[in-house]
C-alpha cells in the first residue's frame, strides 16, 4: 500500500513535470510573438484542442549500402571539434565494423553501462536509476567507462628520430601516452577492430552478436559486414539530459540539438553513463562533458554538418522532421520494446497537411522551416518509403539518426553462390532465408523485429530489380512495385533519391532562428561550447554573424591552440593592436582604393596620424 | 603581544577569511564560470575513486553536520533537553570520531591514489597541492581534537564552552578572542588551517561543493532551451557585440 501511494505521488510529480514544462514551452512560444503576444494567447486558447503542438527536429539518415569505413567522416568530425588536450580520445563521429564491439567497447552492453531509460511500474525512468540515486552515487559513477574501454591515447617520441646518439641501430619513435607522457605500449586504438580486425575472439564481444544466439554466430561471421557510422542521436527522448544533475545538458527547442552549456557542466559525468550510445564524452582537462554539437554553427547558417559535407560515399541525408513533443513520452513508454519504431513512427506529423503546417506556424516554427520540413530526404525516407530505421530504439531515447539497413551483403552472399544478385525471385528469397544478418540488423535496427527490417530490405531490392529493367530496357513489372507497397513513380524517386541525388537534395536545412525574442537576440547568446580549451574558441571574443560568414579568406589570428576557426576581419589587426579606420590589407582584395588604405594626412586626420 | 596575536588571530582574521571566501567565490563565479567543476579523475581511475571517493564525502557530511551541532547549538540549549553532557560527548566521539575516521580514511585512498596514478597525478593543478596537505592536516587536527578530549580522562575540555562560544561570538561581531586563546593547542591547529582551506575555497577546485546539484530532485528529467536563452552567462571582459545591421 505505501509503495502504491508513493507510486502515484510520483506519477502526479511527472505529470506537474510535464506540464510545467509544457507550460514552459507555451511561454517560449509566446516569447516569440513579441508584440502581438495577448493576441496570440487568446487566440490559442480557443483554438488550442484542435492543433498540436509542433516542434522541429534536425535529423539525419545513413545510407549504410554506401558507407565504404574510409572513416573520413571521423577524420574530419576530429580535425574540427576534438583534436585538443583532454578530448585525444573522443571521437563525436566513428565508424565501426559490424559485427564488432564498437566504440567505446561493448557500449551496447546495457546491463553494463546502463545507459537510456527503462520502463519501471510502467513509468519511464533512467536505467541508471532516478533523481535520487543518481545524486547518492555523485561521488563516484559506478557505471562510467574508463579510458581503457575507448582506448589509451598515445602520441610517438619523434624526437628521439633525431636527438638518438650515434649507433649501429635505426633510431625508433617508441610510443608515449598523451594521458601521462610515459612511455606506454599500445594495446588498443580507435578502430583497432576494423574490418573484423581481431577475429572471432573480438567478434565474440559484440553484445548483439551475443543475443543471437551462438549457431548463429559462427555461420554468420563467414557470411558478411558492414560499416556503421555513429554520431550523436540527439533523441527526442534524450536519456543525457535527464541524468545530468546540473541541467548543463539540453535540448534546443528550434532544431533539436542536445548541447552542453559548458557553464553548467560542473563535471558530474553522469550524461556519460546515461547515454546509451556513449556519444557523450569527459574532456579530462577541463572536466567538462562534450559532445557531438550537430556542428550547429554550420547548421545554423544553412549548411550540412562537418560529416555530411565531407561524406565521400554520400551516403548522409539531412533534413527537418516536425513532431508533436506531447506524443514523445507515451510512445518512449510503449510496454513492447518492438513497437517502439511504430510508436516513434506515429509522432512525426505530415507537413503536407494544411493543419499541421497552420500549427506549426502557430507554434512559432518560420515558414522556411515547414518548407524544409516538405523537401526533407530525412522525412522522405523514414517516413514515405520507410527504408530508414533507428538505432536502438529499445533503449527508448527516440534516436534521430537513421539508418538505410544494407542490402550489398545480401546481393554479395547470392551472388557469391553464383546467383544474380539482381533477379527479383532470388533476391527476395535470399532476404527471407538469410535470416542470420536479418536477425542481426533487426538487433540494431527494430529491437529484434524482423518485420520492417525485411520490409526495408524487400524495398531495396525491389528498386534494385525494377531500375535493372529500366537500363536494360526490359518490360516493366508493376507487381514489382506493388508488391512492396510502392508505385513504380515512387520506385524511381526513391531510387533517385538514394542514388543521384545531389547536394541540395540530399542536405535540405533551413537558416537558423530564435524561438524567443527578436531577431538577433541568438547572435547575442553565444556559444555554448566558447571558453578556454573548448572549440569554437575565439581568441578575441565571438565574432558577430555576418563576418563569420563573410567569403574572404580572413586571416587567422592569436595563438593557435588547436581548431581556431578563421577570424572575421576584426576591428584590430591580428596582433591586437586598432586598425584606426584603416583597411587591414590581408582583407583587401587588391582592386580599387578603399578608404584607409593609406594612412590620413597629418593635416586632415589631426593627431590621430 | 600575545595579546595582540591573539586578537589578529581570533579577532581578525576570521572575518578577513569570510570575506575572501565570499568575494573570492563572487569573482570566481563572475569571472570563471567555466572553471566551476569537479576535475573528476575517475577517467583514469575507477577502483579506488570508488572507494576512496564516497567514503571521504559522505564522511564529511556527517562531519560538517557535526560541526553544526557542537559549535552552533549552545551547551544550555542540550541540556534543557536534557542531553547532558556525559551523554552528549559519548554521541559525539562516538559518531564524530567514526566520521573523522572514515573521512582520514577515505582522503588517504584519494591521496594515495593521486600520488601513485601517473595519469591522475599529471592531472593535478597547483591550488591541488595547496588544497590536498591542508584537508589533511585540518582532518588529522580535528581528529586528534576529537579523541584528545577523551582521552585526558579527569578533566576533559569541553570545547563547546569554548571554541563554540568563540565561533558564535564571531556572528555578533563581538569575537570572544579570549576563549579561543585559551582552547588546547589542537583545537587552534585545527582551527588555523581550517580558515585557509576556507581561504583558498573560491580558488580551488572546492568550489565545486558549492554548486551541489540539489534542484536535480525537483526538475523535470528533460531540459528544453532555446537559441535566445542558450547562454544567460556572458564573461564581463568578453566585448559587447554588436547587433549585425537589418
Amino acid at each position: 500500500m505505501p509503495d502504491r501511494t508513493r507510486r502515484t505521488r510520483r506519477d502526479q510529480r511527472d505529470q506537474r513535470d510535464r506540464q510545467n514544462q509544457q507550460e514552459q514551452n507555451r511561454q517560449d512560444q509566446q516569447d516569440q510573438q513579441g508584440g502581438q503576444k495577448r493576441n496570440a494567447r487568446r487566440s490559442r486558447r480557443s483554438r488550442r484542442p484542435a492543433a498540436p503542438r509542433v516542434m522541429a527536429q534536425v535529423a539525419m539518415v545513413m545510407n549504410l549500402d554506401k558507407c565504404i569505413g574510409c572513416h573520413t567522416c571521423s577524420v574530419t568530425c576530429k580535425q574540427t571539434w576534438t583534436n585538443r588536450a583532454g578530448t585525444e580520445y573522443a571521437w563525436f563521429n566513428n565508424v565501426e565494423t559490424r559485427p564488432g564491439q564498437g566504440y567505446p567497447r561493448r557500449y551496447e552492453d546495457q546491463d553494463t553501462w546502463r545507459g537510456g531509460w527503462q520502463l519501471k511500474h510502467g513509468r519511464l525512468v533512467p536505467r541508471g536509476g532516478g533523481r535520487a540515486r543518481r545524486l547518492a552515487r555523485l561521488f563516484a559513477n559506478p557505471e562510467l567507462p574508463t579510458l581503457d574501454d575507448y582506448y589509451q591515447p598515445w602520441t610517438y617520441d619523434y624526437d628521439n628520430l633525431l636527438s638518438a646518439p650515434l649507433g649501429e641501430d635505426v633510431p625508433t619513435a617508441p610510443p608515449r601516452s598523451l594521458v601521462d607522457g610515459r612511455p606506454t605500449a599500445v594495446t588498443g586504438g580507435p578502430n583497432w577492430d576494423d574490418d573484423l580486425g581481431g577475429g572471432p575472439d573480438a567478434l565474440a564481444g559484440d553484445p548483439v552478436l551475443s543475443r543471437i544466439g551462438t549457431q548463429v554466430r559462427l555461420s554468420y561471421e563467414q557470411t558478411f559486414m558492414f560499416h556503421l557510422p555513429r554520431i550523436c542521436e540527439h533523441c527526442l527522448n534524450p536519456s543525457c539530459v535527464a541524468v545530468c544533475p546540473s541541467g548543463a545538458l539540453y535540448k534546443r527547442v528550434e532544431d533539436g540539438i542536445v548541447l552542453v552549456d559548458q557553464d553548467r557542466c560542473r563535471g558530474w559525468r553522469m550524461c556519460v553513463s546515461g547515454c546509451p550510445y556513449k556519444k557523450v564524452y569527459f574532456n579530462h582537462r577541463t572536466g567538462k562533458a562534450e559532445k557531438c554539437t550537430l556542428c550547429y554553427p554550420r547548421i545554423e547558417a544553412g549548411e550540412p554538418t562537418v560529416c555530411s559535407e565531407t561524406c565521400v560515399g554520400r551516403l548522409r541525408y539531412l533534413g527537418v522532421l516536425l513532431y508533436d513533443p506531447d506524443k514523445v513520452g507515451e510512445a518512449a513508454s510503449v510496454p513492447d520494446e518492438r513497437d517502439l519504431y511504430a510508436a516513434q513512427l506515429d509522432c512525426f506529423l505530415d507537413p503536407h497537411d494544411p493543419a499541421v503546417a497552420r500549427a506549426a506556424e502557430e507554434s512559432g516554427i518560420p515558414h522556411d522551416w515547414v518548407t524544409a520540413a516538405r523537401d526533407s530526404p530525412v522525412r522522405k525516407l523514414i517516413c514515405d518509403y520507410r527504408v530508414a530505421l533507428p538505432l536502438h530504439p529499445e533503449y527508448r531515447t527516440m534516436p534521430m539518426v537513421w539508418y538505410v539497413p544494407p542490402l550489398s551483403p545480401v546481393v554479395d552472399a547470392l551472388t557469391a553462390d553464383g546467383f544474380d544478385g539482381e533477379e527479383p525471385a532470388a533476391l527476395f528469397g535470399a532476404i527471407d532465408t538469410l535470416r542470420i544478418p536479418l536477425e542481426y540488423l533487426a538487433e540494431l535496427f527494430t529491437a529484434g523485429d524482423t518485420g520492417p527490417v525485411e520490409a526495408a530490405l524487400c524495398r531495396l531490392a525491389a528498386m534494385r530489380a525494377h531500375m535493372r529493367r529500366v537500363n536494360l530496357r526490359e518490360p516493366r513489372d508493376p507487381a514489382l512495385a506493388r508488391g512492396v507497397g510502392m508505385d513504380e513513380d515512387g520506385i524511381e524517386a526513391m531510387y533517385r533519391l538514394l542514388a543521384l541525388a545531389k547536394y541540395e537534395e540530399r542536405y535540405v536545412v533551413p537558416t537558423g532562428y530564435s524561438h524567443s525574442g527578436p531577431a538577433g537576440a541568438a547572435a547575442e547568446a553565444g556559444c555554448s561550447l566558447e571558453a578556454d580549451g573548448g572549440p569554437g574558441m575565439y581568441p578575441q571574443g565571438p565574432p558577430d554573424a555576418d563576418a563569420f560568414h563573410a567569403p574572404l579568406g580572413a586571416p587567422l589570428g592569436g595563438p593557435p591552440p588547436g581548431a581556431v576557426p578563421p577570424q572575421p576581419a576584426p576591428a584590430t589587426d591580428p596582433t591586437g593592436r586598432s586598425l584606426r579606420g584603416r583597411v587591414n590589407l590581408l582583407d583587401w582584395n587588391g582592386e580599387g582604393r578603399p578608404d584607409g588604405l593609406f594612412p590620413r594626412r597629418r593635416e586632415s586626420g589631426g593627431k590621430d596620424a | 603581544m600575545t595579546h595582540h596575536l591573539h586578537i589578529a588571530l581570533w579577532g581578525v582574521l576570521p572575518y578577513l577569511v569570510l570575506a575572501v571566501l565570499a568575494g573570492g567565490t563572487a569573482w570566481r563565479y563572475r569571472y570563471d564560470r567555466f572553471g566551476f567543476t569537479t576535475r573528476s579523475s575517475q577517467l583514469h581511475e575507477s577502483r579506488l575513486l570508488r572507494i576512496g571517493g564516497p567514503l571521504f564525502h559522505y564522511a564529511l557530511f556527517l562531519v560538517a553536520g557535526g560541526h553544526v551541532m557542537g559549535l552552533l547549538v549552545p551547551e544550555w540549549l542540550t541540556e534543557r533537553l536534557s542531553v547532558h553532557e556525559p551523554l552528549y560527548h559519548a554521541v559525539a566521539l562516538t559518531v564524530g570520531g567514526t566520521a573523522g575516521i572514515a573521512a582520514v580514511a577515505g582522503l588517504a585512498v584519494l591521496l594515495y591514489r593521486r600520488l601513485r596514478v601517473p595519469a591522475v597525478r599529471r592531472g593535478t593543478s597547483r591550488s591541488d597541492r595547496l588544497v590536498h596537505p591542508l584537508l589533511a592536516l585540518v582532518l588529522l587536527a580535528g581528529l586528534t581534537a576529537t579523541f584528545s578530549s577523551s582521552v585526558s580522562a579527569h578533566h576533559p575540555y569541553d570545547y563547546r564552552l569554548g571554541v563554540s562560544v568563540w565561533f558564535r561570538s564571531l556572528f555578533t561581531l563581538d569575537p570572544d578572542t579570549a576563549a579561543m586563546a585559551h582552547a588546547p593547542l589542537v583545537y587552534r591547529v585545527h582551527a588555523l588551517p581550517a580558515m585557509a582551506l576556507f581561504a583558498a575555497w573560491p580558488f580551488s577546485r572546492l568550489v565545486h561543493a558549492l554548486t551541489a546539484p540539489l534542484g536535480y530532485l525537483t526538475r523535470p528529467y528533460l531540459v528544453y532551451r532555446s537559441r535566445a536563452r542558450t547562454t544567460p552567462y556572458r564573461h564581463p571582459a568578453a566585448p559587447l557585440e554588436r547587433r549585425p545591421p537589418r
